[in-house]
C-alpha cells in the first residue's frame, strides 16, 4: 500500500441544535485541532447546518472488527427476553 | 461631486474590491492543496459574492440609472472598477493567496467594524453580516501564515518572498480621497488613516509570530481610486465578462 502523504485523519461529529446527539459527519483530513476544526466546518457545515462540533483524531477511535461481529452482537439475537417487546404489560399498569 | 455621486463610487468601492477577490479565489476551485482547503477557499470565493451582490445592487439603487448588480459587474470595463488593487493581483503560489487574504481580511476586518457605526443603513447592514466573515476568513489565513512560517525552509522562504512582493499594494488600501472626506463628514464612511496604524501592528504581530520579517515601507502602488489597475485586471475581466460580452443578456 502506498505510503498516505495527507494529513492525519479525523473524524467529524456534529449537533444540529443545543442539546441534541452529536452525530458522525464524515472524515477530513488535518495536522492539528484547530485546523481541524476548521476544515470540519469548511467541509460539513457551509450552509450552517451546526451549532457545534467535536473532531476527534481517527486513530484515537477504538473500533470493534467486522470479524468478531458473531461474538460481539450474535448472541443478542436468539434471546427474545432481551427485547423489551417481550414483555407483556400487565392490564394494571395503566402509566407506562 | 454631490453626496449620491460620493456614495455611487464609495459602494462601487467596497462592491469591486469583494467581486474581484471572490473572482481570484474562485479559481482556486479543484486546484487548493487539498479538498478542505479547496472547500474553505471556495466558502471564501461564496462569501464575497454575496457582499458584492449587496453592495452592487444598492450602489445600481443609488445611482439610479436601473442598472442591476450583474449589469454592473458584467458590463464595466477596467478603468471603472475600483477595486484595491492587492484584490486583482494573481494567486501565485499557496502561501501568495494567504499572504494576500492576510492583508486584506485584516484590513476588512477594522474597515467593516467602523462601518457597523455607519449612518447609512444598507451599509451598516451588510458590515455587520461581513463582520462575522472576515474573522472567520482572517484566522484561516494568520493560522495558515504562522504555520507555514514556522514550517519547513521552503514554506518560510515562500511566505517571506509573497510579503515582500504584495507589500506595496497594501498602503493603497488606506488611501483617502474626495469621496471618502464627503461621506466622513456625513457619517457614512469609515476613517481609513484612523484604520492604518492598527492594521500595522495586527500584521507585525503575526508576521512576528510567524517568524517573518515585516517590510519596510517603501515605494507604495497606488491608482485605483481613479480607476487605474495593475494589468492583472483586464485579464481577470476578459475571463470573468466574456459570457456576458460575448452573447449579451444571456441568462441562465
Amino acid at each position: 500500500m502506498a505510503a498516505d502523504t495527507q494529513l492525519d485523519s479525523w473524524e467529524v461529529f456534529m449537533q444540529s441544535r443545543p442539546g441534541a446527539n452529536f452525530t458522525h459527519q464524515g472524515s477530513i483530513h488535518a495536522s492539528d485541532k484547530k485546523m481541524a476544526l476548521q476544515n470540519a466546518r469548511d467541509t460539513y457545515s457551509r450552509r450552517s447546518e451546526g451549532t457545534s462540533i467535536w473532531v476527534v483524531p481517527t486513530n484515537e477511535i477504538a473500533a470493534s472488527s467486522p470479524d468478531e461481529a458473531d461474538m460481539f452482537f450474535d448472541p443478542a439475537n436468539d434471546k427474545i427476553y432481551r427485547m423489551p417487546t417481550f414483555y407483556t404489560m400487565p392490564e394494571g399498569a395503566k402509566n407506562i | 461631486m454631490t453626496q449620491q455621486e460620493a456614495l455611487f463610487k464609495y459602494t462601487l468601492r467596497l462592491g469591486d474590491n469583494a467581486l474581484i477577490l471572490s473572482q481570484r479565489l474562485s479559481e482556486w476551485c479543484s486546484n487548493a492543496p487539498f479538498i478542505e482547503e479547496d472547500l474553505a477557499l471556495t466558502n471564501f470565493a461564496l462569501d464575497m459574492i454575496g457582499r458584492a451582490q449587496v453592495l452592487l445592487r444598492y450602489a445600481g439603487e443609488v445611482e439610479g440609472k436601473e442598472k442591476s448588480e450583474d449589469i454592473l459587474a458584467f458590463r464595466r470595463s477596467e478603468r471603472q472598477y475600483y477595486n484595491n488593487q492587492i484584490a486583482e493581483q494573481p494567486n501565485g503560489d499557496f502561501a501568495c493567496t494567504m499572504v494576500r487574504q492576510l492583508f486584506i481580511s485584516a484590513f476588512e476586518l477594522y474597515l467593516f467594524t467602523e462601518l457597523q457605526k455607519s449612518k447609512d443603513a444598507t451599509i451598516a447592514a451588510v458590515a455587520a453580516k461581513t463582520l462575522k466573515e472576515v474573522r472567520y476568513h482572517l484566522a484561516h489565513a494568520e493560522d495558515w501564515i504562522i504555520r507555514l512560517g514556522n514550517g519547513t525552509t521552503e514554506s518560510h522562504n515562500r511566505v517571506q518572498q509573497a510579503v515582500n512582493d504584495l507589500w506595496m499594494f497594501t498602503g493603497e488600501q488606506f488611501e483617502m480621497d474626495e469621496t471618502d472626506n464627503l461621506l466622513i463628514a456625513e457619517g457614512i464612511a469609515a476613517d481609513l488613516h484612523a484604520l492604518q496604524p492598527l492594521w500595522s501592528n495586527y500584521i507585525e504581530n503575526i508576521l512576528s509570530k510567524a517568524t517573518i520579517k515585516t517590510p519596510q515601507d517603501a515605494y507604495m502602488q497606488t491608482g485605483s481610486r481613479k480607476g487605474i489597475h495593475t494589468e492583472h485586471l483586464g485579464h481577470l475581466l476578459s475571463d470573468m465578462q466574456y459570457l456576458q460580452r460575448a452573447y449579451p443578456d444571456a441568462i441562465w
